[in-house]
């Protein structure tokens, strides 16, 4: 632009010389005539000016919609192929790539042949920053009798089987890292704070991403994949807590230093086996026996659409584990945990749609033996346990859930008499009702009320409870 | 227990072993599902994922999408974050290098056109947005020109033995979604510069196609559902600025439109949005047919 405003100056200049010499009565026609050219020099401008404009205009309005389709295929190709590195309007590349290309053609070709801008570098993730996500959980708890001190008769239990105290608590509180390390592996931390200022690990693994035919291989510490709701954490549970026999079996969940390797089968029916080897450092199993692998798994998924509105997916799970000097309250336990996990669950969403109502029902058996001495006591003890829950979404962000939950321990021996493993011919159960309202997908509120009849003496329970998750928070299991 | 799992070992590998000759194409979207069709033709073997009926937002990570996605040579998705809700878990459980992001397996429709309302503010107290920009791209049928030339040189990387059939299946594709095109543009004539009123922040791009006026949309931000004091606001800001009809998609909740409908007098008009949303929109041209003949009627009443 400033060129053209530069003509009538040079003009002006050339006018102006002989202007000097002449007679000062032709300064007013030259004027006029100077007048005459900026006039028309104006009006030039102008219509370029114009016509620039409808160029922009015509060139946005191709960017925006669509490119023709029988327009020059090379840039396109180009971009087709490779669409997330090469893209980018970095000018001295582009001129560094057509050098030879003259200046007024490239400008038409850049505004017709322009692939579309790629979109803006997600902003979710800061560069190569791992996604970095935080689950916050408040409780607020009223009980007839003090949750802490409620016991899972028949069960040496673990310190996290239990219940949220009375009054207001923290829970658990989760940050966790995630981000793909190269394009073969993924890495995952989540780092667990309790309500005592405690900070533990709750899981930190490596992931395999590009195995070929369905297998995939996780290693460090993770949730152990037996059952539907070992794997999920603590926020992902549909009630507030997990159901009676996770906390007398598993103490909530089990987690350890280990290996998985699952494969998933090229069927159309979905079908995948996995397999662990854990450290044996977390209840049920103590002391990393066998030199460091004391815990075995295996664990078969099955499940597909039963039709538009309902799935389901079916799992059987095995747990072997060698527990060395496992203390729970003083009590030491030495042999060997076996757990066996049959877990069956369905969905339904009308037309497979679960925005507005949804109903999720889930039922697992758990079946198992402790084998070994209890206190110095040889005993063998079968165990059972089962829990059958509903929760329905009968409108959005509304939802309302029932579960009931039980459990049975065989006699473990006349020398275990009034040990915790002595059910006092007690079957512990627990029935639960909760009310649950959703901010959003990341924000919720929870109304649980229990009836805990774990212990010889009843306890009724309510327990008011929220959680958030903010920042990039992957998509969840089914 | 162990016979069980051998015999369900050795049937999984008896399946897996008839050579695959198409390229196996998991569609996200069942807009996507249908160019994938009209691209690959019967090169291609196509599956699905959702629905009409479906909130693609909003998907279960079932079972069989993984099992589906397990044997996929191409996803063919919108992108744009729209599936970031299931698709993530459902590629890492399928344990599908081919698949997985950036790979050549992996095809996203929005990197291939100029997305609108790129948020400047990222926060989620903004309601459900996306970083990308808005990923409802198919409700503007221009943009299937060029990303059926993306997808066409796709299938050609991926499968080059039928890069010839592809290139014919596109030329043929784009000659006929041309000529549908003007005829589209042509009768949609008279809904330019109408006023509309919107359930979900989804019609951004066939607003600008059919010079539609968005006046209000009936979610207070994206993907919150509306209270009854949103509602009233909504009413009211359409008393001020009257618009002739309200659209939602098939999927949605019909509850909201109802309302406004009934307490502004206006129609509530209900759109495919995808292919299988309603019963007109059979394939990839009837989706257009439909929306158009839809937004006619809603105009008539």
């Amino acid at each position: 632009m400033p060129r053209y405003f530069l003509l009538p100056i040079v003009a002006l200049l050339f006018a102006a010389s002989p202007a000097v010499a002449d007679e000062a009565s032709d300064l007013a026609a030259i004027k006029a005539q100077l007048k005459l050219m900026q006039h028309d020099y104006d009006t030039k401008i102008h219509s370029l000016e114009v016509r620039l404009a409808r160029a922009e205009a015509d060139a946005k309005v191709a960017r925006m919609a669509v490119a023709k389709p029988s327009r020059p295929a090379p840039v396109a190709v180009a971009s087709n192929s490779a669409p997330s590195a090469g893209q980018t309007f970095d000018q001295p590349a582009t001129q560094v790539a057509t050098p030879a290309a003259d200046e007024a053609p490239q400008d038409v070709t850049v505004a017709d042949n322009t692939p579309p801008p790629p979109p803006a570098a997600p902003a979710s993730n800061n560069a190569f920053n791992p996604g970095i996500a935080a689950v916050l959980n408040g409780f607020y708890a009223e009980a007839s009798r003090d949750p802490q001190k409620q016991l899972i008769r028949g069960v040496a239990q673990g310190d996290e089987s239990g219940l949220p105290p009375r009054g207001f608590s923290l829970g658990e509180s989760e940050v966790s890292f995630a981000a793909n390390i190269d394009p073969y592996l993924s890495g995952f931390l989540d780092f667990s704070m309790q309500d005592d200022n405690s900070l533990s690990v709750e899981e930190a693994y490596i992931q395999t991403k590009d195995l070929p035919d369905g297998l995939s291989v996780k290693a460090g510490r993770f949730l152990s994949g037996i059952g539907y709701l070992n794997e999920r954490h603590a926020h992902d549970w549909t009630f507030s807590d997990a159901p009676l026999p996770y906390r007398a079996f598993l103490n909530s969940q089990y987690g350890d230093d280990g290996i998985q390797v699952r494969w998933l089968a090229p069927t159309d029916q979905f079908l995948e086996f996995g397999a662990e080897a854990f450290r044996g450092d977390a209840y049920p199993a103590s002391g990393a026996a066998h030199d460091g692998i004391g815990t075995y798994t295996a664990f078969v998924h099955t499940g597909d659409d039963i039709n538009e509105s309902s799935s389901y997916l079916a799992a059987l799970s095995y747990l072997h584990t060698r527990a060395e000097n496992r203390d729970t309250n003083g009590n030491l336990f030495t042999g060997n945990d076996d757990l066996g996990i049959a877990s069956l669950i369905y969905k339904w969403a009308p037309g497979g749609n679960p925005t507005v109502n949804n109903l999720t029902l889930s039922s697992e058996l758990f079946y198992g033996r402790e084998k070994g001495l209890f206190d110095g006591n040889a005993f063998s003890q079968d165990r059972f346990g089962w829990y059958a829950q509903g929760v329905y979404q009968f409108m959005p962000q509304w939802s309302f859930g029932l579960r009931y939950a039980g459990l049975s321990t065989s006699d473990p021996g006349a020398a275990l008499i009034g040990s915790p493993l002595d059910d006092f011919g007690h079957s512990p159960r627990a029935e639960t009702a909760l009310l649950e309202y959703d901010t959003s997908e990341f924000g919720r509120f929870r109304v649980q009320y229990t009836h805990d009849q774990s212990d010889l003496k009843p306890d009724d329970e309510i327990l008011f409870q929220y959680t958030v998750i903010y920042g990039p928070h992957g998509a969840h299991r089914y | 227990m162990r016979k069980i799992l051998i015999g369900a070992a050795l049937s999984a590998l008896a399946l897996s072993s008839p050579a695959h000759a198409n390229l196996n194409v998991f569609a996200c979207e069942p807009e996507w599902g249908a160019l994938s069709h009209e691209i690959g033709g019967d090169k291609v073997s196509i599956y699905t994922a959702t629905t009409g009926a479906q909130d693609p937002h909003q998907i279960q990570a079932r079972p069989s999408l993984i099992a589906k996605a397990r044997t996929a040579d191409i996803t063919v998705c919108d992108g744009a974050e729209l599936e970031i809700g299931w698709l993530p878990m459902i590629l890492q459980q399928s344990g599908n290098g081919k698949i997985a992001v950036g790979q050549p397996g992996a095809f996203d429709a929005t990197t291939y056109v100029h997305l609108l309302e790129q948020p400047s503010r990222l926060d989620r107290a903004e309601g459900d947005i996306h970083a990308a920009g808005n990923p409802h791209i198919q409700t503007d049928p221009r943009m299937m020109l060029p990303v059926a030339k993306a997808l066409a040189a796709r299938f050609s990387q991926l499968d080059g033995a039928n890069a010839a059939y592809y290139a014919v299946r596109l030329a043929d594709f784009n000659k006929r979604w041309s000529a549908a095109l003007a005829k589209w543009t042509a009768q949609a004539a008279p809904l330019s510069g109408v006023n509309i009123a919107v359930q979900h922040h989804a019609w951004i791009y066939m607003e600008n196609w059919l010079g539609l006026h968005e006046v209000v949309p009936l979610e207070p931000k994206p993907g919150v559902p509306p209270s009854s004091g949103y509602l009233a606001e909504v009413l009211q800001k359409l008393q001020a600025t009257p618009a002739k009809f309200t659209i939602r998609a098939a999927y949605e909740d019909d509850r909201p439109s109802a309302f406004i409908s009934e307490h502004a007098n206006i129609p509530a008009v209900t759109l495919p949005f995808t292919v299988g949303g309603t019963d007109g929109a059979k394939d990839l041209f009837g989706l257009y047919d439909d929306t158009i003949n839809r937004l006619l009627a809603g105009l008539k009443k």
